[in-house]
């Protein structure tokens, strides 16, 4: 039985959701269809299709219960043509459908973002509201507030349970790919909690985005997506040293990424890439897969990564995408050309007060051998930062290059600027 | 059906205001917009600037003070409204979509049912 909650419960929740329009009286229906197995299934043993026989009681007591309700408050007899037939068995095309359409509802743009990712993970991944606060490091009750006040907006301002028309869906999707890539980079890169990565939220990302991927399989953006979770994953067990303290890029034992993620994220990039223009997932994916396929750090396609990035500005034109590019350019074309790329944005007030721009620069300055500017930038850049992970980064820079300026060693290191953003409107894969 | 409240917001103080030509257009608009969504409107109406305004405050003690102005000064002031029925939601923002705003926008309010 819990087997059965844990697997079946949110398939079972989409469709009832479609019968009852409300997810309050839906997840009620659910329960009393568990509550209902537990007796019946004692019985008369555990059915052959579990989730057919729960999703075929709840639906029902979904019915039931609009009928007394049409009835009790004289509604218009409308709602009973309105209403799903009770034949089964259903088609999975329909159990799809179902699916997609609470995943729409759950990120949908009148909603905000956290209450978004919230309902996506409680309805559409099934987790329990104490997990979902988990997720979100924040207590049960205020996580069970923010879901019953998304709940409450979708019911009274009727945001509806459908897949969105032609001219819409495009934004729609942009939408829902947003939440789960905001899953993952949560999880991928944990803006706080003590381990730098949280398996539960990329574990849940990946399963999204393989359920959109399934059930929309056409779009170039899921494709991407997919493609970016996989490619980004992949390095998971190289990110992070036995003491759990991070890994940079330019460090990892890339055997000890997982190729057989490697393999299919690659293979998606390239499909993904034949729609044009190229989503800004698709493209981002591209990135990921550049490194993917370096053999060693030495070996990365830097302008290849550049290239992809002058598209990526003008798909999705961040701050960060446009200070990633720079970092890129001055690996490419050497640290002059980076730190010149660099300096074009000094003038954007986002980047002004971002941590990670001041120690691009520093670094840059480093591998000048302009040790005076750098340190001047690294101190600039310890002001702009109270994250301790971060400050402890940088402190190490420092000391790092005032030691090296007594000592006088090579100017030729090469390092890539590595601090874990908690910006997470873009991928930061440079640095992990 | 539901029925939602459209209001739109503009900033008043734009110079375009007092440009005869642009009034015009706004005015054009507003007239495609009735006739494009005629269907669904119940109701609308633009106002007068918020330096028309009076604002009347409720203290704790249940006195009313009567003050000059808007209840919230901010850039963009309430500048009309439409009452629209919609389906739903999604249906109710494809319409607020067309509402002429250009200097501004529009928030869209669900009406409780009497």
């Amino acid at each position: 039985m819990a087997e059965a909650h844990r697997s079946e419960w949110a398939f079972v929740l989409a469709a009832t959701v479609r019968v009852t329009r409300d997810i309050d009286a839906a997840e009620e229906c659910v329960q009393d269809a568990f509550a209902r197995a537990l007796t019946d299934w004692t019985r008369q043993g555990i059915p052959k299709k579990p989730g057919a026989w729960l999703t075929t009681v709840a639906r029902r007591l979904a019915i039931d219960q609009q009928r007394r309700h049409a009835t009790h408050a004289r509604l218009v007899p409308l709602l009973v043509p309105e209403m799903e037939s009770e034949s089964e068995p259903r088609s999975g095309d329909e159990a799809a459908d179902d699916r997609l359409r609470l995943i729409f509802t759950c990120c949908h743009p009148a909603l905000d973002l956290e209450s978004q990712i919230a309902l996506t993970l409680r309805f559409v991944c099934g987790l329990t509201t104490p997990e979902v606060a988990r997720a979100f490091l924040i207590k049960e009750s205020a996580m069970a507030a923010r879901l019953t006040r998304a709940k409450k907006k979708i019911a009274i301002s009727r945001i509806p349970y459908h897949v969105p028309g032609a001219a819409e869906l495009p934004d729609r999707i942009d939408a829902v790919l947003d939440v789960v890539h905001l899953v993952f980079t949560t999880g991928h890169t944990a803006p706080s909690g003590p381990r730098l990565v949280r398996d539960d939220l990329t574990s849940r990302a990946l399963q999204l985005a393989r359920m959109l991927r399934d059930l929309l399989p056409d779009e170039p953006g899921v494709a991407g997506l997919l493609a970016l979770i996989l490619l980004s994953d992949a390095r998971r067990n190289a990110r992070t040293s036995n003491d759990g303290s991070i890994v940079l890029l330019e460090d990892q034992d890339r055997t000890k990424w997982d190729h057989e993620s490697i393999r299919e994220g690659i293979e998606l990039v390239h499909e993904s890439l034949t729609h044009r223009p190229p989503t800004r997932f698709a493209l981002m994916a591209a990135i990921a897969a550049v490194h993917a396929e370096a053999p060693s750090f030495s070996e990365t396609d830097w302008g290849e990564i550049v290239s992809i990035y002058d598209l990526l500005v003008l798909t999705w034109p961040s701050p960060v995408v446009a200070l990633n590019r720079a970092v890129a350019i001055g690996f490419a074309r050497g640290p002059l050309a980076g730190l010149a790329a660099l300096d074009e944005l000094a003038s954007d007030p986002f980047l002004a007060h971002y941590t990670y721009y001041e120690s691009a620069r520093a670094d840059t300055l480093d591998r000048l051998g302009r040790r005076g500017e750098a340190v001047a930038s690294y101190e600039l850049a310890l002001q702009l930062t109270d994250n301790e992970v971060e400050r402890t980064f940088l402190q190490e820079r420092l000391d790092a290059i005032t030691s090296a300026r007594l000592a006088q060693t090579s100017l030729d290191r090469r390092s890539v600027p590595s601090i874990p953003s908690r910006i997470v409107d873009t991928s930061n894969e440079l640095h992990s | 059906m539901s029925e939602y409240l459209i209001l739109i917001y503009q900033d008043e103080n734009d110079p375009s205001w007092s440009d005869p030509s642009a009034g015009e257009q706004m005015m054009k608009d507003h007239m495609a917009f009735g006739e494009k969504h005629g269907a669904s409107l119940r109701g609308g109406n633009a106002l007068h600037h918020t330096n028309s305004a009076t604002s009347l405050r409720h203290d704790k003690g249940g006195k009313v003070t009567v003050t000059d102005g808007a209840f919230a000064e901010t850039k963009e002031a309430l500048g009309g409204y439409y009452v629209i029925e919609a389906p739903d939601l999604d249906a109710a923002l494809a319409i607020a979509k067309d509402v002429p705003a250009a200097l501004g926008g529009v928030e869209v309010r669900p009406i409780m049912p009497t």
